[in-house]
């Protein structure tokens, strides 16, 4: 987020996309009702009728995947009314003239005849937005997991740019990170692309530092995706280390994935459950939990707080840390010697600048919000308050692509996929966590009640829903809350395994896989 | 003009209290101006994160020119105020109101594990000598035994109508699953339409159960530990969900992991928390647990083994892999569940020991 949580309650104008944020991130969703219990306008734009769209001033209901022809149309009303904010753009951005020029070419009817919202509608946000004194976007997964996440992505930046809407208190893009350490696997430097502290791969004097650091030379090559690698196993990639992830269910295509993992020679899988990965491995080590390890993460808001330690694990559980420095120290390997994880901490800490004024004491309180450039800095709650990164905001002209795969009469119904409130996940954790079962017991495909009759289906009872990679049984629950023709379900239930059907594209720059839009097929059993 | 008298404190005006001059900052109630001057002024429906309620009256202070105490958590400090917060009349006007609140409600030991607030109210009972003795020794029950939820136990019998739960649950989560029915010496704080928590607009955050300041609502799945031996440890940390970071208090008993209880000072939750970092914290404690390494073994079987054993194994793995097919034949997979430290070592595991960039995180799923 470039914002912190509890900037929440300070905007005038709201706006949420892609974001089932009362569901996913229940308390931040908790600060967004403050906001408009005080007055904020609400505008969501999400394809099903989620909690916070029965809260919105505006609702957007956009067809899945249609994002960036919504927010083109948003665009094109704020260049053509002239509400951007000529100041900001001038003095912090560049490209604009050949933004505004672009957008002209999108009015909001067109936008409407993609997304199928009321161009009036359409209209309506982009005013509110642009003349909020202070507006803040919040996304989730549903602008990222799709084939054209990082233009949607852009687009919002755009949004934000052309309205100064950022590097203020209560403003800005903020993304609300799903995993509760996923930002600091990054910051850490768990990325093909980046060192710790997001330092880039492809840059001579960074890949000098790390050979040095870690006494080896260092590819000056980005390293593949995950994704990539998964399509390369069994071929270029042989051995592979995964850490605590259900790669099998979590990733989308799952025939593909566990063929992937079978294809290898060597499969090293460290984490706290035998999950349906980690019974693929050849060696398994049992790593201690939340809970029993003391270490760090950082939240979505970018503040760096420390986990600690309050029972001990079960049997010789070991922290990953330890896994995987003694995997290295057997292998005969030198710098491995870590005894702790504040001596792993510090040491990232002294090679990330974004770190570089934190240690393992220093954060014993969590108020630091990252970069926190050097000793005594006070950290950064807000980005981009003077300048941007690389200086000026660069607009970027973003056009609308379809869905990879978009429906058709074989697989005439738009599935997205999502989380549910008390799930998370693989149900790793919550499926084992007592009563949780109370709240959700089994998985649901949800569908509009036209669409239950019009299909042939009952409430209640079973569907083979199917993609031209496979298909899964799964109950059919009619509600109203995703529109006709688009059906929802999470994919926290392993004997629902919905994964087995997405997976139809990924975004060319993230290789984030498009988990929600997959066109199915919904048939009687 | 905003500091006519803080000489740079931030103070906006000054009051007299319990006969000394002190700063306030406009806006400031009687009650906080009180509190940082640790005045220990006893109170029931009081809750720092919510609008002032001004129902129990047991935060009344004297006031000079007021002819009756008046309750200093709705009353805002004004320029000049001369305030008391201690005398024989306040105590004797505090007993009477514990006495009350003692006989109209079960009175009886209130197990800290019920939720945060729970022992203010038995607290105070001790403090104003107010117990009637009458139920001594009871254990709670559940005035709603027909409401099978698995985590919120509701025992109205201890209620006393602080309205505290409604509040946290309308304020804070802006969800209005509990209400009032009946006002006055009737009242009861039920669900809408009085039904069971599961059909309500509940979410089972437990905000109302960490309020509540009787163990009238109550945390079930702790309550469960009730029996386990040991004294109740805190440890602070911060919930293993979603990527909000709310900081909690872990409760343990010697190895058990007891319960939950939200960190009201954690700095990105302010002491709120959702249904998974309240109540879905034991799994780190199931059976499924993986206790020992396990390797493969000629049957094609997993079995458990030692630590040389299984690090011996997978080291060899990486090596033969490198002899055989190059340093780029292998790739590591990062998780964004866990500490940075398992990222981080991770990268360094790929970088430092093959020279690659071959790793990544589960973020793209
Ligand atoms: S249930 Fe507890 S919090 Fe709610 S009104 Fe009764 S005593 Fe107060
Ligand atoms: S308590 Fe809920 S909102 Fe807070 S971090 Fe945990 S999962 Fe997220
Ligand atoms: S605390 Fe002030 S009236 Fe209850």
């Amino acid at each position: 987020m470039s914002n912190p949580l509890a900037d929440m309650d300070k905007p005038d104008v709201i706006f949420c996309i892609g974001t089932n944020m009362t569901e996913c991130h229940p308390v931040a969703a908790t600060r967004i009702k403050r906001a408009v219990a005080q007055g904020a306008k609400l505008i969501v734009a999400d394809p099903r009728r989620i909690a916070l769209a029965e809260m919105a001033d505006i609702y957007l209901p956009l067809r899945v995947g249609s994002d960036v022809a919504l927010l083109l149309g948003m665009a094109h009303v704020i260049a053509r009314e002239g509400l951007m904010d000529e100041d900001f753009v001038a003095a912090r951005t560049t490209e604009g003239r050949d933004f505004v020029e672009h957008v002209l070419e999108y009015p909001p009817e067109w936008a409407e005849s993609i997304t199928g919202v009321d161009a009036k509608l359409i209209a309506e946000a982009a005013r509110w937005y642009a003349k909020a004194e202070r507006g803040a976007i919040y996304y989730t997964l549903g602008i990222t997991e799709h084939i054209c996440g990082v233009d949607n992505v852009q687009s919002l930046c755009n949004l934000a740019l052309m309205t100064g809407n950022v590097g203020r208190e209560g403003t800005g893009i903020n993304p609300m990170r799903g995993q509760n350490n996923i930002q600091g696997a990054g910051d850490s430097g768990a990325l093909p692309n980046n060192y710790p502290g997001f330092q880039d791969v492809l840059d001579p004097a960074y890949q000098a530092k790390f050979a040095a650091a870690y006494g080896r030379e260092v590819d000056l090559e980005l390293g593949p995706t995950k994704v990539t690698a998964l399509d390369m196993c069994g071929d270029r990639i042989r051995a592979m280390i995964i850490n605590g992830e259900n790669t099998v269910v979590t990733d989308p295509d799952r025939e593909h994935c566990e063929h992937a993992l079978r294809s290898l020679d060597h499969l090293v899988v460290i984490d706290i459950f035998l999950t349906e990965t980690a019974q693929l491995a050849d060696v398994v080590l049992p790593a201690t939990a939340w809970a029993e390890t003391d270490g760090v993460c950082s939240n979505t808001e970018r503040r760096v707080q420390r986990l600690r330690k309050a029972v001990d694990p079960p049997g010789e559980a070991k922290p990953d840390w330890w896994c995987v420095s003694r995997i290295a120290q057997r292998m005969g390997l030198k710098g491995f010697e870590f005894e702790s994880a504040k001596q792993v901490f510090n040491e990232l800490c002294s090679l990330s600048p974004i770190y570089a004024g934190l240690d393992w004491d220093v954060i014993e309180h969590g108020e630091y919000h990252w970069p926190v450039p050097e000793r005594g800095h006070p950290g950064t709650p807000i980005l981009h308050q003077g300048e941007f990164e690389n200086g000026r905001g660069i607009f970027q002209l973003i056009r609308y692509r379809d869905p990879a795969e978009t429906i058709s009469e074989e697989y005439p119904i738009w599935l997205t996929t999502g989380r549910r409130l008390p799930a998370y996940h693989t149900r790793t954790q919550t499926g084992r966590a007592a009563g949780i079962e109370y709240l959700l017991s089994e998985e649901r495909l949800e569908m509009h009640p036209t669409d239950v009759s019009k299909w042939g289906l009952e409430d209640g009872g079973w569907a083979m829903m199917s993609s031209p990679r496979g298909e899964v049984r799964i109950k059919v629950e009619a509600n109203d809350r995703s529109p006709p023709g688009t059906v929802f379900a999470s994919f926290s239930f392993n004997d629902v395994p919905v994964n087995f059907l997405t997976g139809g594209g990924y975004d060319p720059i993230t290789h984030t896989a498009e988990l929600k839009v997959c066109p199915v097929r919904v048939e009687p059993v | 003009m905003s500091d006519n008298s803080g000489n740079g404190t931030g103070f906006d005006f000054e009051i007299t209290l319990d006969g000394e001059k002190v700063g306030v900052r406009r806006g400031e109630s009687l009650y906080e101006v009180s509190e940082r001057h640790r005045k220990e002024i006893p109170t029931l429906c009081y809750d720092p994160r919510l609008e002032a309620f001004g129902g129990c009256r047991l935060c009344i202070v004297e006031l000079d020119g007021a002819r009756n105490p008046v309750a200093s958590c709705t009353m805002r400090a004004e320029p000049g105020m001369r305030i008391t917060t201690r005398s024989a009349r306040l105590d004797m006007h505090r007993r009477v109101l514990m006495e009350m609140v003692a006989s109209e409600n079960r009175d009886m030991d209130v197990d800290p594990l019920s939720g945060y607030a729970s022992q203010e109210m038995a607290v105070l009972l001790d403090r104003y000598d107010a117990r009637t003795g009458r139920f001594a020794g009871a254990r709670s029950g559940r005035s709603r035994p027909d409401d099978d939820n698995p985590f919120i136990l509701r025992d109205y019998e201890n209620c006393i109508s602080c309205y505290r739960c409604v509040r946290v649950c309308a304020e804070q989560e802006g969800d209005y699953a509990i209400s009032v029915m009946n006002r006055g010496f009737e009242t009861q704080i039920t669900t809408e339409f009085e039904g069971l928590l599961g059909d309500s607009a509940c979410t089972f955050c437990g905000q109302c159960v960490q309020t509540c300041p009787t163990g009238a609502l109550a945390d079930i799945k702790a309550l469960a530990n009730a029996d386990v031996p040991g004294e109740t440890e805190k440890t602070r940390t911060v919930c293993p969900y979603c990527g909000v970071g709310c900081a909690v208090d872990l409760m343990s008993r010697g190895d058990k992991l007891i319960g939950v209880q939200p960190a009201m000072d954690g700095p990105a939750n302010e002491g709120a928390l959702c249904v998974k970092g309240q109540f879905a914290f034991d799994f780190v404690q199931h059976p499924d647990r993986l206790a020992y390494p396990m390797v493969r073994g000629e049957d094609g079987e997993l079995h458990e083994t030692d630590w040389d054993t299984a690090l011996d194994r997978a080291a060899a793995g990486f090596t033969a892999a490198v002899e055989n097919h190059g340093r780029h034949s292998v790739y590591g997979v990062a998780s964004g569940r866990a500490p940075h430290e398992a990222a981080y070592m991770m990268q360094r595991f790929i970088r430092g020991a093959f020279g690659t960039n071959q790793i990544d995180n589960c973020s793209r799923a």
